[in-house]
């Protein structure tokens, strides 16, 4: 006991003698939450769409008109040439063609049918999509205007129709940000746990103090959780920091208890302590524990549903996903954060990131050598 | 200095694949002997003394250090010797006081015992006045005087000392060899390495490595002797171009 305590004496006075660690750990935060959820915004706006007119009737130029008016399209091109409309798709103006042919309205009024025709611009996949869906409602709408102008005053129906009405639970005005806060805690938290405590012990190697200390009767167990109750502690101290700036910030109150949360930040932070510990046994420079900690939390973050929707990726990256530390404490932040999960909806999420720690920590300490 | 053995060796060998470091050695160092271990660079000094503490696994041979048993009981070795390192390994962002606080706590002595101790060394060392300051800000000179005194800190029966004088000034030299003595006055057992041939003088005994092998293990006036030379300047190059191997 008297050694462990010796050693976090030790810890502390270098973490807090250090204002690299020190900036890191109050601006790194405050960074991340502030300038990360109001840029990383997947809302798709501004869609620039250029419409090929080939009809010139008062209907084709009402269809515009609908479309400039909505709040998704800006109309950047009224042309009668579809090889204008591509040659501003081909300069990245445009996003969207939209070409309505000749004898539309005249088809339209006549054959009770009208076709047009759209091009997309797919390099952007999810501008791409949702442009094609945002203007195929507008289409959809502007064809209900048209038919209610036919039919005055119907007597009946002549289709029954269905009208849907939906509500968004849990983030009633789909505001992105409540979507990204929590996730982008838990990065924070897992750079804090993976990278310095990583960092720290190979630095120890790298300057050979670990050398001193392996030839001291100090135990194998003694000295690691000396370096991973500091940064044990500091993972939690980033956590808080964040909650409340979350909070101040953009009024993200966790719907879910404050202990769920910490509770499962404890073990999650074991976990990935164990990672850092593990890449420090395998690395001898900062150099490489930086690069190989790099690559490692890229493949996470990236395969951890904090910018892709997991449900959405193939089934290899899913089945990824479900040995992704990251993926469970972005989930189980998501739940208790906006939600207001209990303990209960989260024990497995609670069980498999236990099992992680107890997996990586025993990897991590089997490979920690005192004799080489 | 007694007759008991300190340091017991016999055909310690390391390989690092087909390379072998140190070749089958075979040695003893009384008790309160100040043993010198010479060789050139590459020679596979430091190999052999990171075996003998207990940092490197040999790959075959016996060893007996300070009564213990270098495979069965190496952590029992560890309360029981100090080992200064090639690299300055105290910690550069924590002052003198902390840094004993921290070796003295490691090897499991009393905060009385490191107080009495710290206070001891920094008026040996005529420190008293920087004992609040970081390490990094001291001088080289003064850096290797503190590393030998932690390494000191729990009287350990042994100590090793990896290159200890390496890049400091001769006056400095001088009162680091007084400390030497100093502790083997006190019983302590003094493996040291050196490139320095004036300090080869100065110990009990002094052992050769070339290639990895010992070729000569004697007192420095036994072995001018020996060789019918003035001084163990010239024994070290008579032995040394004799190596085919180095590492620069």
């Amino acid at each position: 006991m008297r050694t462990l305590k010796i050693l976090l004496e030790k810890e502390f006075r270098q973490i807090f003698r250090n204002p690299a660690i020190l900036r890191l750990i109050f601006i790194m935060p405050i960074i991340q939450l502030l300038v990360l959820p109001l840029a990383a915004d997947y809302e798709v706006r501004d869609i620039n769409i250029a419409v090929v007119d080939q009809d010139h009737s008062s209907y084709s130029r009402k269809l515009t008109d609908k479309i400039s008016a909505s709040k998704y399209f800006n109309l950047v091109v009224y042309t009668n040439s579809y090889n204008e409309a591509i040659r501003e798709v081909e300069k990245d103006n445009a996003d969207v063609v939209l070409q309505i042919p000749s004898f539309f309205e005249k088809n339209l009024v006549k054959e009770d049918g009208a076709q047009l025709f759209m091009a997309l611009n797919a390099i952007n996949g999810v501008k791409a999509n949702l442009g094609g869906v945002y203007l195929r409602s507008i289409i959809n709408d502007f064809n209900g205007e048209v038919r209610l102008e036919w039919m005055q005053l119907p007597r009946f129906n002549p289709q029954p129709m269905i009208k849907i009405s939906s509500i968004n639970w849990f983030n009633p005005l789909l505001n992105y940000q409540f979507f990204m806060v929590p996730g982008i805690l838990v990065i924070l938290v897992t750079m804090v746990g993976a990278f310095l405590a990583a960092l720290n012990i190979v630095k120890e190697k790298e300057i050979g103090t670990i050398e001193q200390i392996n030839v001291t009767p100090i135990r194998k167990h003694q000295f690691i959780l000396g370096k991973l109750i500091p940064f044990w502690v500091l993972g939690l101290v980033i956590l808080s920091i964040g909650l409340l700036l979350a909070r101040i910030f953009y009024g993200i109150i966790p719907e879910g208890s404050f202990l769920t949360v910490y509770l499962f930040a404890v073990v999650y932070l074991l976990a990935v302590l164990g990672l850092g510990l593990l890449i420090s046994t395998y690395t001898e420079t900062q150099q490489q524990a930086m690069l190989i900690s790099f690559f490692v939390m890229m493949v996470f973050i990236l395969l951890g549903g904090l910018y892709t929707s997991i449900d959405s990726m193939p089934m290899w990256a899913q089945i990824f996903t479900k040995f992704n530390p990251v993926t469970y404490f972005i989930e189980v932040m998501r739940m208790v954060v906006l939600k207001g999960s209990s303990l209960y909806d989260i024990r497995h999420h609670l069980l498999i990131v236990t099992g992680f720690g107890i997996f990586l920590n025993t990897w991590a300490v089997i490979n920690y050598k005192k004799r080489s | 200095m007694s007759n008991r053995v300190a340091i017991s060796v016999s055909g310690l060998t390391k390989q690092f694949g087909d390379f072998t470091a140190v070749d089958a050695i075979t040695f003893d160092v009384k008790q309160g002997e100040i043993f010198g271990f010479l060789g050139a660079n590459g020679a596979g000094k430091t190999t052999a003394m990171r075996m003998l503490c207990g940092l490197s696994l040999p790959t075959s041979g016996k060893a007996n250090v300070a009564g213990f048993d270098l495979y069965k009981e190496s952590e029992n070795i560890k309360k029981n010797i100090g080992y200064m390192s090639q690299k300055f390994s105290l910690y550069d962002d924590l002052t003198i006081r902390e840094n004993n606080r921290f070796y003295g706590g490691i090897y499991g002595l009393t905060d009385e015992q490191i107080k009495e101790k710290t206070q001891f060394m920094l008026k040996h060392l005529h420190l008293e006045s920087q004992a609040d300051t970081l390490v990094k800000a001291l001088p080289l000179g003064w850096k290797q005087k503190l590393s030998f005194s932690v390494s000191m800190i729990h009287d350990p029966k042994i100590v090793f000392l990896d290159e200890p004088t390496g890049g400091v000034d001769p006056i400095t030299r001088r009162e680091f060899w007084t400390m030497i003595y100093e502790a083997a006055s006190r019983g302590t057992t003094v493996f040291v390495t050196t490139h320095y041939m004036d300090e080869a003088e100065y110990c009990d005994r002094v052992s050769i490595m070339v290639d990895g092998r010992i070729e000569a293990l004697d007192t420095p006036a036994a072995l001018t002797k020996k060789f019918d030379v003035k001084g163990m300047e010239e024994v070290f190059i008579q032995l040394a171009r004799k190596a085919k191997r180095s590492d620069n």
